[in-house]
């Protein structure tokens, strides 16, 4: 059954998650092969949670929110949002990618972040344009309203992205590294802003990562996937975490478990490799 | 141990230059001499290239003296004005021009269609390619017989032969463009909750609009000197001739000056729809939007 846990026993103190992944496998059909991405991952995500997707390259991170996102239909197990399963992409979860040609270049910035809010006729026009421009002033780009996209910097564009998405208020906002093609010091300002925006509007937002560093910074809770395929290795609280406390003990030592957890498999393979030449 | 990497020199001075060197150039951006405005201008230069062939032109005809082979540039001009003020060039060019967009038109509208199937069943996009990989490499002109003996003499068999030459470029360029949209752009579309018809609309079309463009210049090309050629070819039993027409009718009348004229129309309307019309829808959307290539 996969309602085995009801919200009572769910361990958070009888609220019901937002978002439930049970059980989920996600696989691909190539020409020649299966791939399976992920296997029997099951998480739950809270209304305002900064829930992160931790695991090394090709663990299944970005499957697994392509899948949320409704792109990509499980092989088993379910995904409900607010009890309903996800059965096609739409505004509830809008997602930004890590590409930063998300953004549609035959329109300003402004129109950017007013097209889906347009399209699924939110609110009216006046409405609409007073929202946006809101939003972007929030994200520090009104002085770009009518620049088009290919004017802007790499870090400008994912944040127009990122103001188009919580313009339409979603349900949960879906990130895939949104800043890992950025530059160190870009990114640093990004993943502060981010932070500062969530204090301000409490969105919900699932955050995929392979930094651990981001994840511990950006996150209030974090799923730590094994590699290929992808299966729920920890989960770790990290809300007491803020950007001042870089380089603290109590940092170092969460990055260091982290990292241990990321990297087990690796040491158990080295320790059996080991084992074995020496029995 | 001849070949030894060579040390750095040991003790070099830092330095920091101040005031910057006395003859750097003062003035930073210096306006620029008539001359050199002038020269730089692709217009004016164009302008001299011109005028230098149009002189070596009535050099080389006022030399020769033979008007029915090669006539002076001013007899042509002249001719030009005549048939413009009082002959039938005016009305000889509007009936080209509404045949062409007649079957431009249509052409269109069937690539539409044909690219429509083609991107949502997988026998149509088989069904596209086939027909383009057939047809593509055939000029349309080649078609004219054929036309003839279906449509007969007249509009109908030009406008076939124009849907020809327009519709293969058009929907291979337009089909191209939408299966080239990268994968984010349509997650992105998808995400903010386009479907169905609005999906292609807001999206699909848009992005794909640069290849969409390119279709539509390589038609319209092809569909411009297709007409032409085919108005030469059967325009002798028509009554109401187009452009290809008027050509040809003046050389069965010797009358060499107006032959360049009719000529000189050819390029005229050639070169405002290829450097004024899609010059500036080019300038407006893809090039704005910085959507080039
Ligand atoms: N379209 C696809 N077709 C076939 N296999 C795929 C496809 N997309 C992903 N995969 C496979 O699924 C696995 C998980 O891919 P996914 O993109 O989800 O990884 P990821 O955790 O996001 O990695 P990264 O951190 O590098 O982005 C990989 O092994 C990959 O080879
Ligand atoms: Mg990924």
């Amino acid at each position: 059954m996969s309602t085995r846990k009801t919200a009572g026993e769910s361990g958070a103190g009888g609220v019901a998650p937002l978002l439930a992944v049970d059980d989920l496998t996600l696989q691909y059909k190539t020409a020649e092969h299966l791939v399976t991405a992920t296997w029997r991952v099951g998480f739950e995500v809270y209304q305002g949670d900064r829930f992160v997707l931790l695991g090394p390259s090709g663990c299944g991170k970005s499957s697994i929110l392509k899948s949320i996102a409704g792109f990509l239909p499980p092989v088993g197990g379910s995904i409900k949002l607010a009890g309903v399963p996800i059965e096609r992409p739409g505004p509830d979860r809008m997602m930004v990618f890590q590409e930063f040609d998300q953004l549609l270049p035959w329109r300003t910035v402004l129109g950017n972040v007013l097209f889906p809010l347009l399209v699924n006729r939110r609110m009216d026009r006046k409405q609409a344009l007073d929202h946006a421009r809101a939003l972007l002033a929030q994200v520090n780009l009104d002085r770009f309203e009518n620049v088009y996209p290919h004017m802007l910097s790499g870090g400008m564009k994912q944040r127009v992205a990122i103001a188009r998405a919580l313009a339409m208020e979603p349900a949960v906002l879906l990130m895939d590294e949104p800043f890992a093609a950025l530059d160190a010091l870009t990114r640093r300002k990004m993943q502060e802003e981010l932070v500062a925006l969530w204090e301000e509007v409490r969105f919900t937002v699932i955050f995929v990562t392979h930094s651990i560093e981001e994840a511990l910074l950006v996150g209030s809770r974090i799923l730590v996937l094994t590699p290929h395929p992808g299966q729920v290795k920890a989960e770790i609280n990290a809300d007491h975490l803020s950007f001042k406390d870089v380089g603290s003990p109590a940092f170092e030592t969460l990055n260091r478990d982290v990292h241990g957890l990321l990297f087990a498999d690796k040491v158990e393979a080295e320790a059996l490799a080991t084992g074995g030449r020496h029995g | 141990m001849a070949d030894r990497v060579m040390p750095l020199p040991i003790g070099r001075p830092e330095r920091k230059v101040y005031p910057p060197a006395v003859d750097a150039p003062r003035d930073i951006a210096r306006p620029l001499t008539f001359i050199e405005r002038v020269t730089n201008n692709t217009m004016a230069r164009r302008l001299f290239i011109l005028v230098v062939l149009i002189s070596a032109w009535e050099a080389y005809s006022s030399f020769l003296a033979n008007p029915l082979l090669f006539p002076r540039f001013s007899d042509t001009a002249l001719a030009f004005w005549d048939a413009v003020a009082h002959g039938v060039l005016l009305e000889r060019t509007f009936t080209s021009l509404q045949v062409l967009l007649v079957g431009y038109a249509i052409g269109l509208a069937l690539a539409a269609l044909f690219t429509t199937i083609a991107v949502s069943t997988r026998i149509g996009t088989d069904l596209l390619s086939t027909l383009t990989a057939m047809f593509n490499p055939l000029p349309a002109i080649a078609l004219l017989p054929l036309a003839l003996l279906w449509f007969g003499l007249g509009a109908k068999s030009l406008i076939f032969v124009i849907i020809h030459s327009v519709l293969w470029a058009v929907a291979l360029n337009t089909h191209s463009g939408f299966t080239s949209v990268s994968p984010t752009l349509r997650m992105a579309g998808q995400t903010c909750g386009l479907r169905g018809l609005k999906y292609v609309m807001l999206l699909l079309i848009p992005a794909a609009f640069p290849s969409i463009l390119t279709g539509l210049k390589i038609g319209w090309a092809f569909a411009w000197r297709t007409l032409i050629a085919a108005e030469l070819v059967f325009g002798a039993s028509s009554r109401t001739g187009g452009l290809g027409w008027f050509i040809f009718e003046n050389r069965n009348q010797l009358e060499t000056a107006s032959v360049f004229a009719g000529l000189f129309t050819v390029i005229l309307i050639g070169l405002t729809v290829e450097s004024v019309i899609f010059r500036s829808i080019e300038n407006a959307t893809i090039k704005r939007w910085g959507m080039q290539n």
